[in-house]
């Protein structure tokens, strides 16, 4: 029982970390189609932000320094998807083949500037004190930054459904990418909420960075650690919808538990891509399919 | 999977790979400012007469990953070898030559490293070649070398059971690290032990290695856990590793891996007191992006550490962070890669030329003052005597040694000499 709750535990623990390097992607990919495969440097960027915050702000205000990487981060992320989005993205839109490419490309140039700047040798970011340890309840502990985890992609979510169904410039996102002509008919400037939408959505993968920060290592290769995954939630989702990658995180985080520790690690992550791939047979959609009334 | 040499230009490696593969590479080799064009037309066989010398310089290669995964391991070596050859040249050079460095990047993929290091050989004419981390690009690396009957020198511990006459192992084998590492273990009292290991072969050979031990010196083995290179979720493996109870974990996680497997240890509330993780391919570097916060207290075993007092290694750690900055550390991948480019320019010294054969007949016994200490060529397999030393990780991010060996242990990469290890 024991063991049983620890595992879902850390399940849950995946699941949200596998949701906050998604939720990114349910913008660019879900909603506007572009493999942005440079998402992952964007997290990785968001990794650098939290390094480089804490250096300024020296060792005693490590707890400050890592909520101020939350915004500064997700500002960090969206202004380097915003020049992706403005340089090269815009002259490719609809060719989801060509994105995949020139993103790679620019990943690829990201990686090679991090270590440029910040040298090829992992850094260090310290974790601040009150996510040191964790929760001990009957038997079963669950580390702080874990809980810190869940906590933040639950906030993150609710943001983002508050903003796509809530706020007018959500619903103008949802209009565009549903029916772009109609939408520009309507006086909907389609270019702009490209633009925003895209800034949203390697915003969060610089949130996810800082997140990252308390689980694993920063170096200039952070974001290939993570990318795939990333792509298999949303895939599995169905794109565009928030609701679906959650309970795709969900599913896949509990499946990749038990599994791997009923096996190993390595057959957890092949039998995890058998399953995601004989499911994709039978719902290629994913879990949920966007409704739309687009003609193409 | 190489290409022969004068084959071409490095683009072209990857077409059987498909467009996405060669698109992505072009962009890759475009970042990385590869620009190293393969000349055309080899000039004269690298076995035959004494490869790398021109008129003023002796060409040697360096061929370390300086992009993708690896880089991060593989960049600070390539320096310690700079470093090596800038002193060398500066106290009058090799046979009243400069040595003159070839940087090839290896890109963490493994055939790029045989492809790599054809071009060295052919295209370069290099005297010797000091390269490769993984065991896996050394292995890539190895037919090349042996068919050009060229010569490389490998700075890296590894897993043993392996003597090339073309190469030369300047880290540890087995017997001058995993099995002091399990001696120290036994001797704290902890005969429990958890295997954890990246899933490839370096982790899974030693792990062979050591159930073997383990059998035969009254060490029960109580699971054995391997993950892929790169994985960033541990907290299955650390229930596991709960669930099973044991004294220790022997670490065999290469990578970032490492990273993320002691970060969340840490977060699990798991200290070294109750449960030390030795590691063997954790050394100070690693140290550095693991958080030293992190994995203080937790034991590693090697040859060499920054803090190791031997007479050569102040000058060293001075010489190497004045060049390459104060927050720099040394560690022993990092030594052992200057003590390489060493004991290559002693053995041209003394054989007066840089023949390979004659080089390596000049190798046999050869020793050198190191930074570790004094190191011998074993002329039978190539590799070199070292002193085995257990240290523990300080808080601020040097490691402290707990247990040194008397004297350096002869290299045995067969386990030739140890009963219990027939049949591997």
């Amino acid at each position: 029982m024991e063991i049983f709750v620890s595992q879902v535990l850390a399940g849950l623990g995946v699941a949200s970390v596998l949701l906050l390097i998604a939720l990114g992607l349910t913008f660019t990919f879900g909603q506007m189609n572009v493999i942005n495969m440079a998402h992952g440097e964007f997290i990785m960027a968001g990794a650098y932000t939290t390094y480089v915050l804490q250096g300024l702000l020296g060792a005693s205000l490590v707890g400050l320094s890592f909520l101020i990487s939350l915004p500064v981060a997700f500002m960090v992320g969206g202004v380097l998807g915003l020049i992706l989005e403005r340089t090269l993205i815009r002259h490719l839109y609809g060719r989801p083949l060509d994105t995949l490419l020139v993103t790679w490309g620019v990943g690829l140039m990201l990686q090679q500037l991090a270590r440029d700047v910040f040298g090829a040798a992992n850094v260090q970011v310290k974790t601040p004190a009150w996510l040191d340890g964790g929760l001990t309840v009957a038997g079963v502990t669950m580390p702080w930054n874990r809980l810190f985890i869940i906590l933040l992609v639950t906030a993150a979510v609710v943001a983002i459904w508050a903003f796509v169904n809530k706020l007018p410039n959500g619903r103008q996102m949802r209009a565009v990418m549903q029916n772009r002509p109609l939408a520009s008919a309507s006086g909907i400037a389609t270019g702009r909420v490209d633009r925003r939408t895209f800034m949203i959505g390697s915003g969060l993968g610089g949130v996810a960075g800082v997140a990252i920060t308390l689980l694993g290592s920063i170096g200039p290769t952070l974001g290939t650690s993570y990318i795939i995954d990333a792509f298999l939630v949303v895939v599995v989702g169905g794109l565009g919808q928030v609701r679906g990658a959650v309970l795709a995180a969900v599913a896949l985080g509990l499946l990749n538990a038990f599994v791997e520790y009923a096996s190993e690690a390595s057959i957890a992550k092949a039998l995890l891509l058998v399953a995601i791939v004989a499911f994709l047979q039978f719902r290629p959609q994913g879990l949920f399919v966007r409704r739309t009334r687009a003609v193409a | 999977m190489y290409h022969e040499p004068g084959y071409g230009r490095p683009g072209m490696a990857p077409l059987r790979r498909g467009p996405l593969a060669l698109a992505v590479l072009v962009c890759a080799l475009a970042v990385a400012g590869c620009g190293a064009q393969v000349k055309d037309g080899g000039g004269e066989g690298p076995a035959s007469g004494t490869p790398g010398v021109t008129a003023d310089s002796i060409k040697v290669g360096i061929l370390h990953s300086l992009s993708g995964t690896m880089a991060i391991s593989e960049v600070s070596v390539r320096d310690a070898e700079l470093l090596a050859i800038e002193e060398i040249n500066r106290s009058g050079g090799v046979l009243g030559k400069k040595i003159e460095p070839v940087v090839e990047d290896g890109a963490s993929d493994w055939p790029t490293f045989a492809e790599k290091a054809q071009k060295l050989i052919s295209s370069d004419n290099v005297a010797a070649t000091f390269g490769g981390w993984t065991s896996a690009s050394r292995k890539a690396m190895l037919p090349v070398f042996e068919r050009n009957k060229s010569l490389l020198y490998y700075p890296v511990q590894y897993e043993g059971l392996e003597a090339s006459p073309y190469i030369f192992y300047s880290g540890a084998t087995t017997n001058q690290q995993i099995i002091p590492g399990l001696e120290y273990l036994k001797e704290q009292g902890k005969t429990r032990v958890f295997l954890l290991g990246s899933d490839y072969v370096f982790p899974r050979t030693a792990n062979k290695e050591i159930k073997a031990w383990a059998k035969a010196n009254g060490m029960e083995i109580l699971g054995e856990e391997y993950t892929p290179l790169g994985n960033t979720e541990y907290s299955t493996t650390i229930n596991k590793i709960k669930a099973a109870k044991p004294d220790a974990v022997f670490n065999t996680l290469n990578g970032d891996s490492n990273v993320a497997f002691f970060k969340q240890l840490k977060a699990a509330a798991v200290t070294p007191r109750q449960l030390p993780v030795l590691s063997v391919s954790v050394a100070e570097e690693e140290v550095r992006g693991i958080g030293a916060a992190q994995i203080a207290g937790h034991p590693v075993a090697w040859n060499y550490y920054q803090s190791t007092d031997e007479p050569k290694n102040a000058e060293f750690v001075k010489a190497y962070k004045g060049k390459y900055g104060a927050d720099r550390v040394t560690d022993d991948p990092i030594e052992a890669g200057y003590v390489q480019v060493q004991l290559w320019a002693k053995a041209v010294n003394k054989a007066g030329t840089t023949n390979v054969e004659k080089v390596k007949q000049a190798s046999k016994g050869l020793t050198y003052e190191a930074p570790e200490g004094k190191v011998t060529v074993d002329g039978e397999n190539q590799h070199l005597y070292k002193t085995p030393r257990i240290g523990v990780v300080q808080p601020d991010g040097l490691i402290k040694e707990v247990s040194t060996a008397d004297e350096p242990v002869k290299p045995d990469p067969y386990l030739k000499t140890y009963p219990w290890a027939k049949g591997l």
